[in-house]
């Protein structure tokens, strides 16, 4: 197994499906940062049968509710001083602001650039979101087979 | 205060106090002619509609008050680049209410969080129509007397049209309703509606893509037209536009007191000579939307318990 160094101090994403750590890595804009940041494509996974990983060294300010409307099922592990403090799922907000975007082009957000883009958790067991001002639910981008 | 953006902001007791409160309007007009005297309706129409901002004029007139607005964003602001927030913050001065129409989905809900006045959604995109909802209502109430047990046939574009799904939403919380959903495949109800709405409530329904054969089974009918500007593709619009069309001959399969709704303007899919049926209900059905209207202004004013 290939073996990436621990954090001292970061985050791991884990059980991230197969295939998506990139759209993760974009949609968290991680190139930007300083820091150093691991992907690990394929890793084996009980759960899963493969999965990917991301590792993030340092204090972050990473929007986790964002990872969390588009990714429900991913798990994040929070360490501190090499130890893992904290091992949760994400948890889904009821609310977000400027996290995904409404892509309805009959929505108000379309015309009025201004406008933030809000969100509600409509249906929990689907981790369904709707746009509060058109309703539009949406909808995640899955990673295209080939 | 409170706005009227969507048929759901009302709780059913809400929606019958305003249904009685229309009723009573209907049967005696007169002693509602002046309880809006000294207050002012503006009508923010950011798109064509005749019917609608007509009515919700005829409402504020028959209750003693004024109407001022525009008709066309051409004619607004909104042609200089102003938004929706800016331009209600204004015409929070000019008005006591305001019933506002926009082609964007959305556009009263963010009127109603910087207005100073009630704002009642007049139609937005094809999304909400609540005061269409509101004369539907009203409409089987005063033809029917009753708004549970009814079997109830919505026929022509389930997936575009905003009255069918305001409608299906606001009748799922009565008991004993039952839909016979009457379209081709491509206009089908949306998941959504049918998945959290419909199953969500445990409506029973149906759907079918023949109207003759289920017409014996209604006890109301309301009719949808293929709307051209909710299509991007003008060949969609014209494959589907004709699919079903409701004439005397097909009528003679309905029972005797169905009746017959639309939310007009209808275009070809009620025939002609259906006007004269006596389940023809559509143009009545016009009329008691000014009633409803009526009785959500002088609520929303809290002008309504000044006649007892």
């Amino acid at each position: 197994m290939l073996n990436i160094g621990g954090l001292n101090q970061g985050i791991v994403i884990d059980h991230i499906p197969a295939g998506e750590a990139m759209q993760i890595y974009e949609y968290l804009n991680l190139g930007a940062l300083d820091c150093e940041v691991a992907i690990i494509k394929n890793a084996s996974s009980k759960k899963m049968g493969r999965k990917d990983i991301i590792k993030i060294e340092g204090p972050l300010t990473i929007n986790i509710d964002a990872l969390a409307v588009r990714n429900p099922n991913v798990t994040i592990n929070i360490i501190e001083n090499d130890v893992i403090v904290a091992k949760r799922p994400v948890t889904l907000p009821s609310e977000v602001k400027n996290i995904i975007k409404c892509k309805n082009p009959r929505c108000i957000t379309s015309l009025d650039l201004t406008l933030p883009h809000m969100f509600k958790l409509t249906n929990k067991e689907n981790s369904v979101y709707r746009c509060v001002y058109c309703e539009e639910a949406y909808k995640r981008e899955r990673t295209k087979k080939a | 205060m409170k706005h009227i953006i969507s048929p759901m902001d009302m709780t059913v007791e809400e929606i019958e106090n305003l249904l009685e409160l229309a009723s009573k309007m209907y049967a005696n007009p007169e002693k509602y002619a002046h309880i809006c005297e000294g207050k002012k309706l503006a009508t923010c129409f950011y798109e064509p509609s005749t019917r609608t901002r007509l009515s919700f004029e005829a409402a504020m007139l028959n209750l003693g008050g004024k109407v001022l607005g525009f008709q066309s964003a051409d004619s607004s602001s909104a042609s200089k680049g102003e938004t929706v927030a800016d331009t209600i913050r204004v015409v929070s001065h000019y008005a006591d209410i305001c019933a506002m129409r926009h082609p964007k989905e959305g556009a009263p809900l963010v009127a109603s969080q910087y207005s100073s006045i009630p704002i009642i959604n007049a139609g937005d995109g094809g999304h909400n129509h609540p005061t269409q909802t509101l004369t539907d209502l009203l409409t089987m109430r005063q033809l029917k007397g009753r708004l549970n047990n009814l079997t109830i046939g919505l026929c022509g574009d389930l997936k575009f049209g905003r009255t069918v799904h305001s409608l299906i939403k606001a009748m799922s919380r009565y008991e004993g309703i039952r839909f016979i959903l009457i379209s081709p495949d491509e206009l089908k109800v949306p998941t959504y509606i049918r998945e959290e709405v419909l199953d969500a409530c445990g409506i029973p329904y149906v759907e079918v893509s023949n109207l003759e054969e289920n017409l014996p089974e209604l006890d109301i009918l309301y009719m949808t037209r293929v709307q051209r500007e909710r299509f991007f593709n003008e060949e969609d619009y014209i494959r589907l536009k004709d699919t079903f069309i409701l004439d005397k001959k097909k009528l003679a399969g309905a029972k005797e007191d169905m009746f017959i709704l639309h939310p007009l303007p209808r275009i070809n899919e009620i025939a002609v000579d259906v006007d004269d049926d006596p389940r023809a209900a559509y143009f009545r059905q016009a009329g008691f939307g000014v009633y409803a209207r009526m009785a959500l202004i002088a609520t929303l004013l809290g002008v309504d318990k000044k006649v007892q």
